[in-house]
C-alpha cells in the first residue's frame, strides 16, 4: 500500500499488465493448426477446449460476478445444441438462421427460468437451478422423434450461404477461436459497463445496492439470460462438432463440470474460465489415457486448488509473474 | 420551515407477540434535523427500516414528498430520494473508494441498463463522486478500496454515497455508532455542514451529538413516542427522565 508516492503507471503499460494472461493464451490458441497441421485429434480436442471455453466464460458472468451458483447451466449448451439437431433433422441448415435459433432458445429458457429461479438465493438458487437443469435433461430423453436416450445423430455440419467450410477442421477451428476471442471481449467490456458494475455491486453488497435505488433482481436475470444465450451459442458449436446432440449435454454432472472449470481457472476474471476449460479438457484426455479411474486424480487435483490456491489458476499465474 | 418531507401516520408493527413499532405518528420538517431517542430495543432501527421499506408495518402510513409509500420497495423509494446510512456501515468492500459513490450517483443519473461503455471512465459521475467526497473529507482516500478504510472514513464514505445523490431525505440510523471521541467530532461537523440543506431524520445514542444538532426530538421507548418536541422540553420532560434512569445520562 505504499504505492501512493509512486507516479501513475501510463494507460499502455496498465492495460498489457491487465491482458498479457489472455493474449498470451489467445496468441497461443491461434498457432496450434500452424504447430500441429493436419492433425485432426489435436485440432478436435483444443476446439473442444475452447467451445467449452465459451460456456465457463458465459457462466462466469453470473457465477464470478454476480455470485449466482447456477447449477443447471448444461441446459442450455443443450438447448443450443438440440436447437442445431432437431433444425437439421427438419432440413435447416442455414447457419445464419440456426445459430440464432439456438441462441434464442437458450436465452427464453433462461428468461423463463431465471425469473423464477432468481427470486430465491443461496444454496435454494443452486437447487431450483438443478432442478430446471434436470428437466430439460429428462425433456431431451423424452424426445422420442429426435432419438430419445439414444440422442440424435445429425448428417453434417451447419452450412453458411449454402457452403458446407464448417466440414473443415481448420476452418471449424478458427471460427470458434474468433467466438472464443470475441466473446471474452464482450464479456469483458459489460463487465466494466454500467450494467456489470451494478450486477458487480449486487454481489458485493445486496442491501446497499437497494437502499442506493437499484433493483438487483432485474440485473442478475438480465446477466442471466445473456449466460444462457452465450452457452446456447457453445452448445450449437459443439453439436456441430460431434455432429450429434445426446441428452447428456445436459446432465447434472456436465454442469457440475462447468463450474469446476469456473472456479479452478479463476471466478470473475473471465480469463480463468478460458484457462479452466483447457485444463480440465485436456488434463482429462491425458489422464484417461493413463488410468481408467483417473477422475480420482483429478478430484484430489480441485481438492487442492480450493485449498490452496484460492482465485484458482489465474492467481497462480498472476502472483507468480508478481 | 413548513411542509412535512416525511409523515407517518399510526405505524404499527409487531414482531410476534413483541410491539416494536406502537401507533408511531411523527414527521421530518424540510430542513430540519429531528432526532429520534430511546434506550436499546426502542425499535429505533425497525422504525427506520419501516420508512425506507425493509420492514413492512402492520398497520399506518408512510407519506414521503406528499406521496404514499407505504407499499413501494426499498429501491423505488430510494429513487423519490429517500437515503439511508446503516447502524453497521453499508458499503461496496471491493469497490474503490470513488466507485463506491460513482455508483450511488449512476442510480440517479440515466438508465444502467447500458452495456458497452466503460462506467469507470464517466467523467460526470466520477466528478459528482469526488464533490462528494470532498464534502466529507475523504478525497485523499478516493482510490483506496474501501475495505481498508477505517471505521469512521467508512461512515463518511456511506455519507457521501447518499449526498451524491441529492436527496430529498437524509436517514441516519447512529452515524457516531462505535466512533471514537475525534471521529464523532468530525461527523458531528460534517451533520453541521449539511444541516438547512437536507433534511435529516437522526437516530443516536451519543446524546452531545443530539443535542448539538437536532431541532426537534422524538423519544422512543418499547415502540411508542413518549415525549416529542424542541431538545429542551424534551430534556425537561419527567418520563423521559425516568425512561432514561439507570441507562444513560441525559445531558
Amino acid at each position: 500500500m505504499a504505492d501512493a508516492a509512486l507516479p501513475k503507471p501510463l494507460a499502455a503499460p496498465a492495460i498489457w499488465r491487465r491482458l498479457w494472461l489472455p493474449l498470451a493464451i489467445f496468441a497461443a490458441l491461434a498457432l496450434v493448426p500452424l504447430f500441429f497441421p493436419g492433425d485432426r485429434y489435436v485440432l478436435t480436442l483444443v476446439a473442444r477446449a475452447m467451445i467449452l471455453g465459451i460456456a465457463a466464460l458465459a457462466l462466469d458472468l453470473v457465477l464470478g460476478y454476480g455470485a449466482l451458483v447456477s447449477f443447471g447451466h448444461a441446459a442450455f449448451i443443450g438447448i443450443g445444441g438440440y436447437a442445431i439437431g432437431i433444425a437439421m433433422e427438419h432440413g435447416l441448415v442455414e447457419g445464419f438462421v440456426t445459430i440464432p435459433l439456438a441462441i434464442a432458445a437458450g436465452a427464453l429458457f433462461a428468461l423463463v427460468t431465471g425469473a423464477i429461479s432468481l427470486k430465491t438465493r443461496g444454496v435454494y438458487f443452486i437447487m431450483i437451478t438443478l432442478a430446471f437443469g434436470q428437466m430439460a435433461f429428462f425433456t431431451a430423453q423424452s424426445l422420442a422423434r429426435y432419438g430419445g436416450d439414444d440422442g440424435l445423430r445429425m448428417y453434417g455440419r451447419t452450412e453458411f450461404f449454402g457452403y458446407r467450410w464448417l466440414q473443415n477442421e481448420v476452418v471449424f477451428f478458427y471460427v470458434v477461436f474468433a467466438l472464443l476471442v470475441a466473446t471474452f471481449f464482450l464479456l469483458r467490456t459489460i463487465v466494466n459497463s454500467r450494467f456489470g458494475r451494478v450486477l458487480r455491486g449486487a454481489k458485493e453488497n445486496e442491501r446497499r445496492m437497494r437502499a442506493l435505488g437499484f433493483d438487483p433482481f432485474r440485473y442478475r436475470l438480465a446477466a442471466y439470460v445473456l449466460s444462457g444465450a452465450v452457452c446456447a451459442l457453445a452448445g450449437a458449436l459443439l453439436a456441430n462438432q460431434t455432429q450429434f446432440v445426446a441428452p447428456a449435454y445436459m446432465s447434472w454432472q456436465r454442469s457440475g463440470e462447468l463450474i469446476v472449470m469456473v472456479v479452478l481457472g479463476g471466478m470473475g476474471t473471465l480469463t480463468g474460465p478460458i484457462l479452466g476449460a483447457a485444463v480440465i479438457v485436456l488434463v482429462e484426455e491425458a489422464l484417461s489415457r493413463v488410468w481408467q479411474h483417473w477422475k480420482v486424480i483429478f478430484g484430489i487435483l480441485v481438492v487442492l486448488v480450493a485449498l490452496f490456491a484460492k482465485g484458482g489458476i489465474v492467481h497462480l499465474i498472476e502472483r507468480r509473474r508478481g | 420551515m413548513s411542509t412535512p418531507i416525511l409523515e407517518l401516520k399510526g405505524l404499527r408493527k409487531r414482531f410476534g407477540a413483541l410491539v416494536v413499532t406502537d401507533d408511531v405518528t411523527l414527521d421530518v420538517l424540510s430542513r430540519e434535523i429531528h432526532a429520534v431517542i430511546g434506550p436499546n430495543g426502542a425499535g429505533k432501527t425497525t422504525l427506520i427500516n419501516e420508512i425506507t421499506g425493509e420492514v413492512a408495518p402492520d398497520a399506518g402510513t408512510i407519506l414521503f414528498a406528499g406521496r404514499d409509500v407505504t407499499r413501494l420497495p426499498v429501491h423505488a423509494r430510494a429513487l423519490m430520494g429517500l437515503a439511508r446510512s446503516f447502524q453497521i456501515t453499508q458499503v461496496l468492500p471491493d469497490f474503490s473508494v470513488l466507485e463506491n459513490v460513482a455508483i450511488a450517483a449512476q442510480a440517479h443519473r440515466g438508465s444502467s441498463f447500458r452495456f458497452l461503455a466503460n462506467a469507470a471512465g464517466e467523467a460526470d459521475l466520477n466528478e459528482r463522486a469526488m464533490a462528494a467526497l470532498d464534502q466529507v473529507g475523504l478525497t485523499a482516500r478516493a482510490r483506496i478500496a474501501a475495505r481498508v478504510l477505517s471505521h469512521g472514513e467508512k461512515r463518511q464514505l456511506e455519507i457521501a454515497m447518499l449526498l451524491v445523490a441529492e436527496p430529498k431525505l437524509l436517514l441516519l440510523d447512529e452515524p457516531m455508532a462505535g466512533m471514537g471521541r475525534e471521529e464523532t467530532e468530525r461527523m458531528v461537523d460534517v451533520l453541521m455542514q449539511l444541516k438547512g440543506r437536507y433534511p435529516m431524520m437522526l437516530v443516536e445514542h451519543d446524546m452531545h451529538a443530539v443535542f448539538r444538532l437536532a431541532d426537534r426530538i422524538s423519544v422512543l421507548v418499547y415502540g411508542r413516542v413518549i415525549a416529542s418536541g424542541p431538545p429542551n422540553a424534551v430534556r425537561a420532560d419527567p418520563s423521559v427522565r425516568e425512561a432514561y434512569l439507570g441507562e444513560e445520562e441525559l445531558v
